[in-house]
């Protein structure tokens, strides 16, 4: 029974690589909140630092001060994978790898990855690894042991054009098709209606969208405080990211029932039916 | 008789050459090759030349993640097959290398360049090409799928787009006025024809397909209607 458990748990675990082109679109905030929420759906999650030598996710989660080991003393044989991950304060089930700060992208090839996560598929769900920016060394390390893609984007042409070069790379290295968060919408421009900013970015795009957060200075205060949001029950903003945790879980979520705004949103899964038919 | 891999230096970096074969014999080749002159190309800017070899996106990508760990570069790759150039194509590798003007006082015999494949037919393009994918080829272009802002299409012919155009072509690239450039939706970041450059206007109506040519020295754009002179 517990060997036909284990085996179907490596089998059942997913490797999911957080990723944007650009820089400061949120995929630190992401992760930490599509893994915190993930666990509290009771799933057992690993969040993994690929940004190395500019680690945040440690900073955003709270575990700064709990780090003795990191993925490269893991690949460099300094210490076993287990001495590296360290557990939530809040959530039995959420871990993360910390990256080294001291370091950079080098220290760790693709394989190592690989390996890693590998070895973490048969003790998680969920791997979620957060990316660097760019499209260098530190994201293919990044992408290379993934099974899913979640590009996250900002409603804006910049980060909307890096997503673009993002999802084409994503596609060529047979890694596709990518999912996306659109962060940082403007709630007033929803109220008014005026949503042609997800529109466009879904036209521009066309791929499948698994989530829209809304612009919110509460994350702000919560990643500083290294607290989720996703956990704060009564946040739209902690709603949002639950909603992706469990639209990747394999729950079929509206995109009506937490932010409101009924009509525009009709308007959207229209578009994403396009871009669906189109893909 | 065994791959033969050979390297010689061209202006745009190493250009190595691979010859016919099984491509699993021959990749093994490249990498001792490589690894047997690993001090010498540290850090060169490497362009294939794989011939008649079938390369899909995976062992391409694979092969240049070989490459970038023996810090060398995967610059462009040349090929005959049209599934290699497209994986290339895909990656944003080069796929051909501009022919350099003969120089009349250098004394290096011609058949130092490199030669491109000549067969100017059309390239069918059955997907929408992201920012950064780059597609160059000497003959017509179309492409079935969108064209969004940060992509190129360079064209020595007319560049067709069964869809929304958003990135930069440049149709007649070899110097043809008489190339067009059509879409279903006509917004090019840039649009140039042979040695025309023009930005579309800002201020646009609803799409509708549109085909752009050159006349009297300007490039003008005006509705695709089927049948007429395009």
């Amino acid at each position: 029974m517990v060997d036909w458990r284990e085996k179907l748990k490596t089998d059942m675990s997913k490797v999911i690589t957080v990723t944007s082109g650009k820089g400061g679109v949120g995929k630190t905030t992401a992760t930490a909140n599509i893994g915190a929420a993930l666990a509290k759906l009771g799933h057992k999650v690993v969040c993994m630092d690929a940004d190395i030598g500019l680690r945040n996710l440690d900073v955003v989660l709270g575990l700064e001060n709990r780090i003795v080991y990191d993925l490269v003393d893991v690949v460099e044989g300094r210490c076993k994978l287990r001495q590296a991950l360290i557990r939530d304060k809040r959530l039995e089930e959420l871990y993360l790898i910390p990256a080294a700060q001291t370091r950079d992208k080098s220290a760790v090839s693709p394989k190592d990855m690989i390996r890693i996560c590998d070895e973490l598929r048969k003790d998680f769900d969920y791997v979620l690894i957060d990316s660097p920016a760019g499209i260098e060394r530190g994201f293919k390390n990044a992408i290379a042991p993934a099974d899913e893609i979640i590009i996250v984007t900002n409603p804006e042409v910049s980060a909307v054009r890096d997503a673009d070069r993002i999802i084409g790379i994503v596609e060529a290295e047979q890694k596709g098709p990518a999912k996306l968060v659109i962060n940082r919408i403007n709630m007033d421009m929803v109220e008014r209606g005026d949503m042609l900013a997800v529109a466009d970015v879904l036209e521009l795009l066309a791929v499948d969208l698994i989530g829209i957060v809304p612009d919110d200075q509460a994350v702000l205060v919560s990643t500083n405080r290294g607290a989720p949001i996703a956990l704060e029950v009564k946040s739209k903003t902690g709603q949002a990211f639950r909603d992706i945790a469990k639209r990747l879980a394999g729950q079929e979520v509206a995109f009506t029932s937490s932010n409101g705004a009924g009509g525009l949103f009709g308007r959207l899964s229209k578009m994403i039916r396009v871009g669906n038919k189109n893909a | 008789m065994s791959p033969e891999v050979l390297i010689k230096g061209i202006n745009e970096g190493l250009l190595v050459s691979i010859s016919e074969g099984d491509w699993l014999e021959a990749e093994q080749a490249l990498y001792a090759e490589i690894n047997r002159q690993v001090d010498f190309l540290k850090g060169a800017k490497l362009i294939l030349d794989v011939e008649d070899h079938e390369i899909n996106a995976a062992s391409m990508s694979r092969l240049r993640d070989q490459l970038v760990d023996q810090g060398l570069s995967l610059w462009g790759v040349l090929s005959r097959s049209p599934l290699t150039e497209q994986s290339a194509q895909a990656m944003g590798l080069a796929t051909r290398i501009h022919q350099a003007e003969p120089e009349p006082d250098e004394g290096e015999p011609l058949d130092e360049a490199i030669e491109i494949p000549t067969n100017a037919g059309a390239l069918l393009v059955k997907k929408t090409l992201r920012s950064g994918s780059r597609i160059a080829h000497s003959g017509h272009v179309t492409v079935i799928g969108d064209v969004n802002p940060g992509a190129e299409i360079i064209a020595g012919g007319n560049v067709v787009v069964w869809g929304r155009l958003r990135g930069l072509v440049h149709a007649g690239a070899e110097g043809d006025e008489e190339a067009v450039v059509c879409a279903m939706d006509l917004a090019p970041t840039q649009l140039r024809i042979a040695e025309h450059i023009a930005i579309p206007p800002v201020e646009r109506g609803e799409p509708r397909p549109e085909v752009a040519f050159v006349r009297d020295g300007n490039v003008v754009a005006e509705e695709w209607s089927i049948g007429e002179k395009s």
